[in-house]
């Protein structure tokens, strides 16, 4: 089997896009949550296939979008400090915090490097042992696991010189947050996959029970998400809310059982701040007691005073769903992929990225 | 231990002579070079096309080729886009201390390799050795020169309403057979660099028509970006459909893994054609009875309006826009 081009496959889209077109009678605006799927949607020009009666909104599931200014400017304090090294994921380099960016920083002597797991990051540490090296812990439920396993694995191995900066966020609780806000209406969620694949679609059951709103967990490929909107139509239309799994083959009812153990014994959850939500109780985490000799927060004494937002952006109420990338007086304009003001821009997972580089309905 | 490069390698001095005539004149032994003068001298006549590029890519050595063949195509693609048959190639050196010989032997077989494959000759050259830290093993630049048929007129900026976009075969394996070497990433694949000369290809395209209008190698920033130049320099838009895009499987499926679009990664060995829509057909047949142009295909169009813009149809129907390249995909790929 091809694991990809079988999920691009055109004739099986047009089937799934006639139907939906047949389906959907009930005007209706669904959420995706992640970031993943709003660059499936852009990429494909998924929007402009579907029936009128649809409207989709994009959600605040991009973890560099959502991570606050503070939380940014934490970082950026941690690099000036002598004999620290900073080891990041490449999204966070571009990401402009209250006054700089990891990217200037760096081109300014600090250290700066880019890893593609943890256990470079770990390495890093194991091989500079008179320095300190702090991973910036960013992502959801997706990337924690592997997290907890590189501060287990430093424990084992006696590495003393390794930190976490965590600045993980839970999405159910944000998703709570912004549903008792009010201020945007949803009649069906597209849940994310990969944070489903490690918590399972249990924990989304509140939302279809508590706020009848219909819920589908998706995979990235187009027909998943054609597939997903199918059944959230087909909810909508006979009156159901409930958590359905159109992302079988990586997501499981109860999760990775092995992965979430992994997190509950590193981490625990704290309150935390989402760019554009505010603070949402429980939906971040910080290490337990028995591994805070891993917090860079308490390791090292820094002072990145008071964050400070960019005059005229809007990505926190683009995040919310409330507003969208063209309603955003910079958009295309003062803030660009290559000189972008606010995150969801810089992002490869943003909207206002996906907006402005596949050109949402654009018929030329 | 091993024989290493050294400082004095590069000091004019008597190891420099030696490394000059064991490593470079030897292997890649011609009358030019043999000569040792300050420079080469050769007669021309017709249109002369000039160009040059350097190679830092990392690892010097990657599946496929190494940074020795990658800096004689390059520089022979180079020349080629502009319809020039490439003839002679200067070659220059930058070697950081502690090189082991034998890998800069291995890269001036390469180099002898790969100008024999592209029928050029390397006439003149030059070596430095910098410290530890002031170069990564070995950059290399190269210049080229090549002369341009009669009747062949080939710039970005010629292309025109109605025409066909013609790309010579699969796009991504460059970039993801480096990227799939770079420390702290290694995975595993079977994917090779496409990394060759493309002379011939463009010979017998011109051959069957000298009316090509434009002709690009998609390198560094990958079809999409070669596309987004080629509109605005002919201030056209160019439409193309993803179905018609040849990728390979395995350039999919690591793209995914890795969050890219494989319209961004970097080609070695492929190019890019606009022609008349009348001359398309047989240019195409032309191309995929090169041996670097077997998986040739009708990838879109020119449009007058919107100009500057690319416009792709996705496998579903829709339609986007497709953009250059934004900042740094992958560092040092060539």
């Amino acid at each position: 089997m091809k694991f990809i081009t079988e999920f691009r496959r055109s004739e099986l889209a047009e089937g799934l896009i006639s139907q939906i077109h047949r389906q959907s009678k009930t005007p209706v605006r669904f959420m995706e949550f992640c970031g993943g799927h709003t660059v499936t949607i852009f990429r494909y020009g998924i929007r402009q296939l579907l029936s009128k009666t649809i409207e989709m909104v994009s959600g605040p599931g991009c973890p560099v979008c959502v991570t606050a200014n503070a939380d940014l400017d934490k970082a950026i304090a941690l690099s000036q400090i002598p004999e620290v090294i900073i080891a990041t994921f490449g999204d966070m380099l571009k990401v402009p915090g209250s006054h700089s960016s990891l990217q200037k920083v760096r081109a300014n002597d600090a250290d700066v490097r880019v890893v593609y797991s943890t256990t470079n990051a770990l390495e890093i540490a194991a091989e500079n042992p008179t320095e300190s090296v702090i991973f910036l812990g960013i992502g959801f439920e997706t990337t924690v696991p592997t997290i907890a396993a590189s501060i287990l694995q430093a424990e084992e191995r006696g590495i003393k010189n390794y930190y976490i900066l965590s600045m993980h966020k839970l999405c159910p609780p944000a998703i709570r947050a912004l549903l008792d806000s009010g201020e945007v209406k949803l009649d069906g969620l597209i849940c994310p996959g990969h944070v489903s694949a490690i918590i399972g679609s249990h924990p989304w059951e509140f939302i279809a029970r508590d706020y009848g709103i219909p819920c589908v967990v998706s995979g990235f490929e187009p027909l998943d998400i054609l597939q997903c909107i199918d059944m959230l139509v087909a909810q909508v239309e006979n009156g159901e809310s409930k958590v359905e799994i159109a992302y079988r083959r990586g997501v499981r009812p109860e999760g990775n059982q092995q992965a979430l153990k992994l997190m509950e014994q590193v981490f625990e959850p704290c309150l935390a701040e989402w760019r554009g939500i505010g603070e949402v109780p429980d939906s971040g985490l910080r290490l337990r007691k028995e591994y805070q000799h891993f917090d860079a927060e308490l390791a090292f004494d820094i002072d990145p005073g008071p964050p400070y937002e960019p005059k005229g952006c809007i990505c926190g109420d683009i995040l919310r769903g409330v507003k969208t990338p063209a309603d955003c007086k910079l958009f295309g304009k003062a803030c660009t992929p290559e000189y972008p003001v606010g995150p969801c821009m810089v992002s490869s997972e943003g909207s206002c990225s996906a907006h402005y580089l596949y050109g949402e309905g654009f018929e030329g | 231990m091993k024989d290493k490069i050294l400082l004095a390698h590069g000091s004019g001095g008597k190891l420099a002579h030696e490394l000059v005539e064991k490593s470079f004149v030897k292997a890649l032994a011609n009358p030019f070079l043999a000569k040792l003068d300050d420079s080469a001298v050769m007669d021309f006549s017709g249109k002369l096309a000039f160009t040059t590029d350097s190679y830092v890519v990392s690892p010097i050595f990657f599946p496929g080729g190494d940074i020795g063949k990658l800096a004689v195509y390059g520089t022979v693609n180079d020349l080629a886009m502009s319809g020039a048959k490439p003839l002679y190639l200067s070659l220059s050196f930058i070697i950081e201390e502690g090189l082991p010989q034998d890998e800069l032997n291995e890269i001036v077989d390469s180099v002898q390799k790969a100008a024999q494959e592209a029928g050029v000759e390397i006439v003149t050259g030059d070596t430095k050795v910098v410290h530890r830290g002031s170069a990564d093993k070995l950059f290399i630049n190269t210049a080229g020169v090549g002369i341009i048929p009669k009747g062949v007129d080939i710039s970005g900026s010629s292309a025109r309403p109605e025409d066909k976009v013609l790309l010579s075969g699969s796009i991504g394996d460059h970039g993801i057979a480096v990227l799939s070497q770079r420390e702290g990433l290694s995975f595993s694949t079977q994917l090779e660099s496409d990394c060759a000369p493309l002379g011939s290809l463009v010979a017998e395209m011109l051959a069957v028509s000298p009316n090509i209008h434009c002709l690009r190698d998609p390198t560094r920033g990958g079809l999409a970006t070669s596309l987004n130049e080629l509109a605005k320099q002919s201030k056209v838009s160019i439409r193309i459909e993803e179905e018609k895009i040849p990728i390979g499987e395995e350039v999919l499926a690591a793209c995914e893994m890795l969050g890219f679009d494989p319209l961004y990664i970097a080609n070695e060995g492929k190019l890019v054609a606009i022609v008349p829509a009348k001359d398309a057909d047989k240019i195409l047949k032309a191309m995929r009875e090169n041996h670097y142009g077997t998986g040739a295909a009708i990838i879109g169009e020119v449009k007058a309006e919107h100009p500057g813009r690319v416009v792709m149809k996705t496998c579903l129907g829709a339609s986007r826009i497709v953009d250059m390249l934004v900042g740094d995909l992958l560092p040092r790929i060539c």
